[in-house]
């Protein structure tokens, strides 16, 4: 049996279940707290920081963070905003992202809270990594000069016995997401698909395979993104 | 090699959450992990290769390239560098042929770089094939590199006599030094090994034992300070088939060594405090992680968890108390700061890559393989042996009213007498100054606490070391008049951040390397006022990040900031509010020469 337990969200009196995470949570009651690396169902990791709420006055990654009865949340805030505008802006100047070339346009998790948060040019000075594309594999390309290290594919994609197919390689600046050689030659069609699905940038592709909804009539296109949850 | 690495394997039960274990024994086997070992031990363990390499590429002492026979690890921390270290690495430079990073073409000698190897009071020092060489001046290079040319072994190559204490012991045979300067209830000689189990805990219940642990008032000296009773009380009640003790002993906080010195001469008090914390919580298993700079000492710790159990202080119905059973193994690192953090730490002892893990759940819930687990620090441990043996109001007569007990500082840098020093909470940094010897005129700054702690300058002297004031986990660098504060401090300890986060959460491993772009950016005297303000705002999106590395990476440029913002100041152009830092006739240099053309910038 589950219990409902009260919170609040910037002063609202919410409702949730017990043992719900704090993003989730506030899902139900119509509040959107910008995530990117959390996915629906699969365990959350609290890589990208986006979500980043106070609790109780202390900041905390809203993805990883279980309700608890009585919870003072502050979410919509200028101070937070600031902050997350500042980490999307620094995923920008991290890697190579160059929207108009980019399969993902408009699909774009990344992107979609860089219009959201009205990112007009980023604080940072720009990186320009050099990086490499894998099109090693024979169901996708992965473009490294896009990927912002959620962890979504390594956490999401197992083989049917529970293996991991992506993992991080090394760490730091130098962290990158390494495929298995062995295991990424066995995708099948809907794994791969997964995959690209799953991934908030454009850096795991669908080979062969592109531009089937047209740029313009894409998720967020018409609105920005958190607008769904927040009409509930 | 297949068949060596095979035993490898099988000697650790193909067993995937020891695949630390496994990787450090084919590193120290071959001096790198070969390709094909990582198939192999991938197929052993039943896991991907992925998840092999990840383990594998993420500790800065595993290599896929061989090493060197004689792989040589250079201190490059701050104190080094202080105490004469760039003489030493041009001296192993020219005399080896190679450079830092390198593999010479016989490849007999490999030079590599290392964050501090807690060997500050006896810099510069290296490690070579594990074992610690201190005090290197060039001179001593050269004859090392003599050494290595002649063939010697490293064991033979030391030309100092044995150091103190139990330095010199046969499991040991090493030059490192204690220097301890000041003893404590902890360094105290008068211990009788085995006394609390034998003479106190069969007269007490777990829960008294908690209780006696409470009323000391100790706090964790990792640094974070949480009480240690109460930790114990939650791993006590939560339910659990198994339970585990760790004990931190990956001191990586540059500047930090004492740990080192209890392990060297104390490691049997802290194996009783790890007793004393199973007994209490209810656990079975402990687990010293100690970091891979120390491996010089496993053979000796080993051998004492031995003759442990051979008395009786480990192993079944411990102390005659029947059904307390109890046993500790080690487990080492191969090179991560941030395994430091406890759930890092638990995450490394389980195989895997140093990544802090969220929270909660915290460690007394769900830690290692998912069991109640207590983190304690060396310190903290045993200190808890003379709390049951002298009662917690004998503790409480040692420092403030809300720091108790001794604290065991490591002290290093610009002063007479660097080592550790036993005091109690409540010094004043001038009187600390005055006992390693310094003349406060000749000091420009502290660092307190290492890298993710403070500096701070004169005016803040008077302050005291204890938990509501200058919290430490005891790391005390000393930075003399004569040093350059922004070159050769923050922007060392800011590298030392960027190089040992684990990378996985992105405000840590963005915007550490952002402000060191802008910091380089005011040393280069391109910077504006502006410049300084921005450092300050960027440090506040470090502090969203999961652990405490990323929390306080920004602490170098921003307790200096705060407390020598003056240093800034006569860095940046006064006459101008905004500067690119872009260089023109830098980026173009290049593409002119090339072509031979004289570039027209105007």
């Amino acid at each position: 049996m589950s219990t409902l337990i009260k919170f609040k969200i910037d002063g609202v009196e919410c409702m949730a279940e017990t043992g719900a995470y704090v993003v989730e949570a506030a899902v139900e009651n119509g509040i959107f707290i910008p995530t990117l690396c959390n996915i629906k169902g699969v365990k959350p990791r609290g890589s990208c920081r986006v979500c980043t709420v106070l609790v109780n006055g202390r900041p905390m990654s809203a993805c990883t963070t279980p309700v608890a009865s009585g919870m003072e949340v502050e979410n919509n805030i200028a101070e937070l905003n600031d902050i997350r505008k500042a980490i999307i802006e620094a995923l920008f100047v991290e890697g190579n992202h160059f929207c108009p070339s980019c399969e993902k346009s408009g699909n774009c998790e990344l992107q979609a809270l860089a219009y959201r948060f009205q990112m007009m040019v980023p604080r940072f000075p720009f990186d320009f990594p050099v990086r490499d594309i894998d099109a090693s594999n024979p169901k996708i390309i992965k473009d490294h000069n896009r990927c912002i290290l959620c962890k979504r594919c390594i956490r999401a994609i197992k083989t049917e016995d529970g293996k991991s197919v992506f993992a991080f390689k090394k760490r730091g600046r130098q962290l990158e997401i390494n495929v298995d050689p062995d295991l990424g030659e066995l995708f099948t069609d809907e794994l791969a698909a997964k995959a690209a699905e799953i991934c908030p940038v454009g850096a795991i592709l669908l080979r062969e395979k592109g531009y089937e909804i047209p740029i313009g009539q894409r998720k967020f296109d018409k609105e920005p993104i958190g607008s769904d949850i927040e009409k509930k | 090699m297949a068949t060596n690495v095979q035993n490898i394997i099988e000697k650790y039960n193909k067993d995937k959450t020891r695949l630390m274990d496994i990787l450090i024994d084919v590193q120290s086997e071959y001096g790198y992990i070969p390709k094909e070992a990582i198939g192999q031990i991938a197929n052993n363990l039943d896991i991907s290769h992925v998840d092999v390499e990840q383990t594998l590429s993420f500790y800065h002492f595993f290599s896929e390239k061989p090493t060197g026979k004689y792989a040589i690890y250079l201190n490059d921390s701050v104190v080094a560098n202080m105490m004469g270290r760039q003489k030493v690495k041009e001296t192993f430079e020219k005399e080896a042929g190679i450079k830092f990073g390198e593999v010479s073409p016989d490849g007999q000698i490999g030079l590599f770089d290392t964050a501090c190897i807690g060997m500050n009071d006896q810099e510069p020092a290296a490690l070579i094939n594990g074992r610690v060489f201190t005090n290197l001046t060039p001179f001593r290079v050269k004859e090392i590199i003599r050494d290595i040319k002649g063939g010697t072994v490293v064991e033979d190559m030391f030309t100092a006599a044995y150091g103190d204490g139990e330095n010199r012991n046969e499991l040991i045979k090493s030059t490192v030094q204690n220097n301890i300067r000041k003893k404590g209830p902890i360094l105290d000689d008068d211990y009788t090994p085995g006394i609390v189990i034998w003479k106190k805990l069969p007269e007490m219940t777990p829960e008294q034992v908690i209780d006696e642990v409470k009323k000391s008032h100790i706090r964790g000296r990792g640094g974070a300070g949480f009480p240690t009773g109460l930790k114990w009380e939650f791993c006590r009640k939560t339910k659990g088939d198994k339970k585990y003790i760790f004990c931190n002993a990956d001191e990586g906080e540059p500047g930090t060594f004492k740990d080192r010195v209890i392990l060297t001469e104390r490691p049997k008090l802290l194996f009783e405090g790890m007793v004393i914390a199973g007994y209490a919580v209810g656990a079975t298993e402990g687990i010293v992680y100690v970091r891979h700079e120390y491996t010089y000492l496993k053979n000796y710790l080993e051998n004492l968890l031995q003759g442990a159990r051979d008395r009786n202080l480990l192993g079944k119905d411990i102390g005659g108390i029947k059904g307390f059973d109890f046993d500790i193994r080690i487990q080492f690192g191969a090179g991560a700061y941030v395994c430091g953090e406890e759930s890092a730490l638990i995450e490394s002892a389980e195989g895997k890559r140093g990544e802090p893990r969220d929270r909660p759940p915290f460690p007394v819930e769900k830690g290692y393989l998912d069991k109640p687990t207590v983190v304690n620090n060396v310190e903290t441990l045993c200190s808890v042996v003379k709390i049951l043996l002298n009662g917690p109001e004998w503790y409480l007569k040692f420092g403030t009213k809300d720091s108790a007990g001794s604290k065991l500082l490591s002290i290093s840098g610009d002063c007479k007498y660097p080592g550790v020093y036993e005091v109690e909470w409540g010094f004043a940094v001038t009187d600390i100054l005055e006992m390693v010897g310094t003349d406060i005129e000749d000091v420009q700054a502290v660092q307190v606490g290492g890298p993710s702690g403070s500096l701070i300058g004169k005016d803040e002297f008077a302050r005291t070391l204890c938990f509501s004031d200058l919290a430490t986990g005891g790391s005390l660098i000393i930075i003399g008049k004569q040093r350059d504060i922004l070159n050769d401090i923050v922007l060392n300890f800011t590298d030392f951040f960027i190089d040992e986060s684990c990378g996985s959460c992105s405000t840590c491993r963005n915007i550490t390397h952002l402000m060191k772009v802008k910091l380089e950016k005011i040393l280069d005297a391109r910077g504006v006022e502006n410049d300084i303000n921005d450092l300050v705002e960027w440090g506040k999106i470090l502090k969203v990040s999961r652990c405490g590395l990323g929390q306080t990476a920004g602490n170098p440029i921003l307790t200096s900031i705060k407390n020598f913002r003056y240093l800034y100041e006569e860095k940046i152009q006064k006459d101008k509010e905004y500067d690119s830092g872009f260089d023109l006739a830098e980026s173009v240099k290049d593409s002119c020469e090339a072509v031979g053309r004289i570039p027209n910038l105007n």
